[in-house]
């Protein structure tokens, strides 16, 4: 069943409010695991590399969600399941009340429409050798919107939402010619020309100027709340997720540890992971330079042979020992919405 | 010129400028700064900034298109600026004063195990055996903090983090007075930065090195920095004690730029500043930064010279 939805009569919900109980969730993800097959020598079998090992959310239609982790903890793979790019090897995503894995080809590029897709890197994201507005007029063309007219008015509705403009000066310019902000909103533009309801942005404003990080991530508010987008705003630096996000959900090695309210996360954080992120994000303060920052010892584990039990316990000042390292421990919950996968909290 | 003993190093109107078809870019535009022994200068700017190049004519890597490269270089004294290529490259570069590029930890060479790569420059430019440059290596791994069994390895053996603290070792090997780092911890995660970070705190109080940090990560800068000085468009237009730039900078632009930085620590809603700085090719006449400047006046049209102010200095008409 699809449902359709009226998103102008949304503009009173805020982005702290969760209307899954009206709404029924947007996107599902039902115990999701990414393993890749590594290969000895082209076909013998030697294992899996467990991107994505067990991850379960929920998100409704129009709320924010950050992903926080470090490189090789699996939200790329977990994103690149999202957008349609990888096949779970287990467990499932439900977009809209559809199952990914029961879609044919044609109903996953419909599929891969609504969902829009925001680089990390700008200018890596556009191809050069195209102009800004052949890079607009390639999704429309490919969802066969045939008439040039059409085309135009809307790549220049969408040029005018981002704030490029005026849209002429914009659509004969090249990539290059551009600050690496204004690539990043033609990278914008492009994801929203098909108004998707969900949008994964991947590190959007890591690549670019202090100064122009702020005005992407507030453009990017300001589309997310007027269309009532759903996104998904994959992170590792923790001083931004509470301009753009309601909720936190911390990803490592695989599985995602804590899950909760960004304000609640940010106040009261509980897996030992969390604090340890939390601590070692700077706030510009020159009493800075008289402490040393506590991190936790060694580096995160292998995604092919994790360590049994709970993934962060090698690293952990308060692993038990007969317990975090022989067991995973499931979500528990210490207070309403606030998961966290850690025996701490039994 | 002569500098007071304590000063490690003094720079005065560094100037370089590359050739370019379309134009001279004016990368370095008359930069001054001084160092004292044993603190951390960080110098903060976004892209354009002529950061890099700043590292880079301090160091003297210069490539093919120079246009022009003058001033006055003095470390621990001593004029190298006076110095010919040879000395230069022998004396002074990696022995008095070492740099670690951008992305160094990528610049490894992969089929040379690292700590023969540590030991290389303390072999060539101290000209001591393979077996003590390897000793020193072996030193340098312990003081950034990579354990000894690593010496053997290759770098594709090592994370990004490891890597980076292999580059920083190969620029302590030779004992440096001087190490001047560009963007040392941009490609890193978040727990690697903090590890960097701590590394180079260690390093500062247990070998007395001092670090020239050109960053535009401004929060993790203030992790290192004694001193800070900001860069626009070529030119240095606030230097201050760390101190008191980050609660009160004094330029508009700092001040801007400070504000725009988002904090997970405080409420405050970061800003953003409008337009782009000007490009290094068309720079505008008298204060390059008054076509963004809310503070603008008319004395703006003349380029404000630098101002010292209470121990500070600030490029800026609304302090003199």
């Amino acid at each position: 069943m699809i449902e359709v939805m009226d998103r102008t009569k949304m503009s009173g919900v805020s982005m702290e409010e969760n209307n899954k109980s009206e709404q029924g969730a947007l996107l599902s993800i039902n115990d999701l695991h990414v393993w890749y097959e590594l290969r000895r020598f082209g076909f013998g079998h030697a294992g899996y590399v467990k991107a994505v090992d067990g991850v379960s959310f929920e998100m409704a239609p129009g709320e924010t969600v950050a992903v926080v982790g470090e490189s090789g903890c699996g939200k790329s793979s977990l994103m690149k399941t999202i957008l349609g790019l990888n096949i779970p090897t287990k467990g499932e995503i439900i977009f809209d009340g559809k199952n990914l894995s029961d879609l044919k080809r044609r109903e996953l590029r419909a599929y891969r429409f609504e969902v829009g897709y925001v680089q990390q890197d700008p200018y890596g994201a556009l191809p050069p050798f195209m102009s800004v507005q052949k890079i607009l007029e390639e999704p429309l063309l490919i969802s066969g919107l045939r008439n040039k007219e059409e085309r135009l008015s809307r790549i220049r509705k969408v040029m005018d939402e981002v704030k490029l403009y005026p849209a002429d000066d914009f659509l004969p310019k090249f990539p290059h010619m551009l600050s690496g902000g204004q690539q990043q909103r033609v990278v914008i533009a492009r994801a929203m020309l098909r108004d998707p309801k969900l949008i994964v942005a991947d590190e959007p404003v890591s690549m670019l100027d202090a100064s122009v990080r702020v005005e992407i991530l507030k453009l990017m508010h300001a589309l997310q709340s007027e269309h009532h987008l759903s996104v998904i705003y994959i992170t590792h630096d923790l001083s931004t997720v509470k301009y753009f996000s309601a909720r936190i959900f911390v990803m490592y090695a695989g599985n995602l540890v804590e899950k909760a309210a960004t304000r609640r996360l940010l106040a009261n954080p509980l897996h030992p992971y969390t604090h340890a992120l939390l601590a070692a994000t700077s706030d510009p303060d020159a009493r800075n330079a008289d402490t040393f920052k506590e991190v936790p010892p060694g580096e995160p584990p292998s995604l092919v042979k994790p360590p049994p039990g709970c993934r962060f316990h090698p690293r952990c000042a308060q692993a038990i020992t007969g317990v975090c390292d022989v067991q995973e421990p499931p979500d528990f919950e210490p207070e309403p919405g606030h998961q966290v996968a850690c025996w701490l909290y039994q | 010129m002569n500098t007071t003993p304590q000063k490690l190093l003094h720079v005065e109107n560094l100037v370089l400028h590359f050739k370019t078809t379309n134009g001279s870019v004016q990368a370095v535009d008359g930069v001054d700064f001084d160092l004292d022994i044993n603190r951390a200068v960080v110098i903060l700017g976004e892209s354009g900034c002529g950061k890099s190049s700043l590292a880079k004519a301090i160091l003297r890597l210069l490539p093919r298109n120079v246009e022009r490269y003058s001033g006055e270089v003095y470390l621990q004294g001593q004029d190298v600026m006076a110095l010919d290529e040879e000395e230069f490259r022998h004396n002074v570069r990696w022995a008095g004063m070492s740099l670690v590029p951008q992305a160094a930890m990528n610049a490894l060479n992969p089929v040379l195990r690292v700590g023969d790569q540590v030991a290389e420059p303390a072999m060539i430019h101290l000209g001591v055996s393979k077996y003590q440059a390897l000793e020193q290596a072996r030193r340098m791994f312990q003081h950034v903090g990579v354990p000894e069994d690593f010496l053997n390895r290759y770098p594709f053996e090592l994370s990004g983090g490891m890597r980076q603290r292999v580059a920083l070792a190969m620029a302590l090997v030779t004992s440096p007075s001087l190490v001047v780092l560009d963007e040392p911890t941009s490609a890193l995660d978040l727990l690697t930065q903090a590890n960097i970070m701590n590394v180079l705190k260690r390093i500062k109080h247990e070998l007395g090195t001092s670090f020239i940090l050109i960053t535009h990560d401004i929060a993790t800068s203030s992790e290192l920095a004694d001193e800070v000085a900001i860069m626009y468009a070529g030119q240095i237009v606030e230097v201050g004690e760390a101190k008191e730039f980050f609660p009160a900078p004094l330029h508009p632009y700092s001040k801007m730029l400070m504000d725009s930085v988002p904090r997970l620590r405080s409420e405050a809603d970061p800003i953003f500043i409008t337009g782009q700085p000007p490009s290094l090719i068309d720079l505008p006449k008298g204060c390059r930064f008054a076509e963004r400047c809310p503070f603008r006046f008319e004395k703006c049209d003349d380029e404000p010279p630098m101002i010292k102010k209470d121990g500070r200095k600030v490029k800026c008409w609304l302090h003199a």
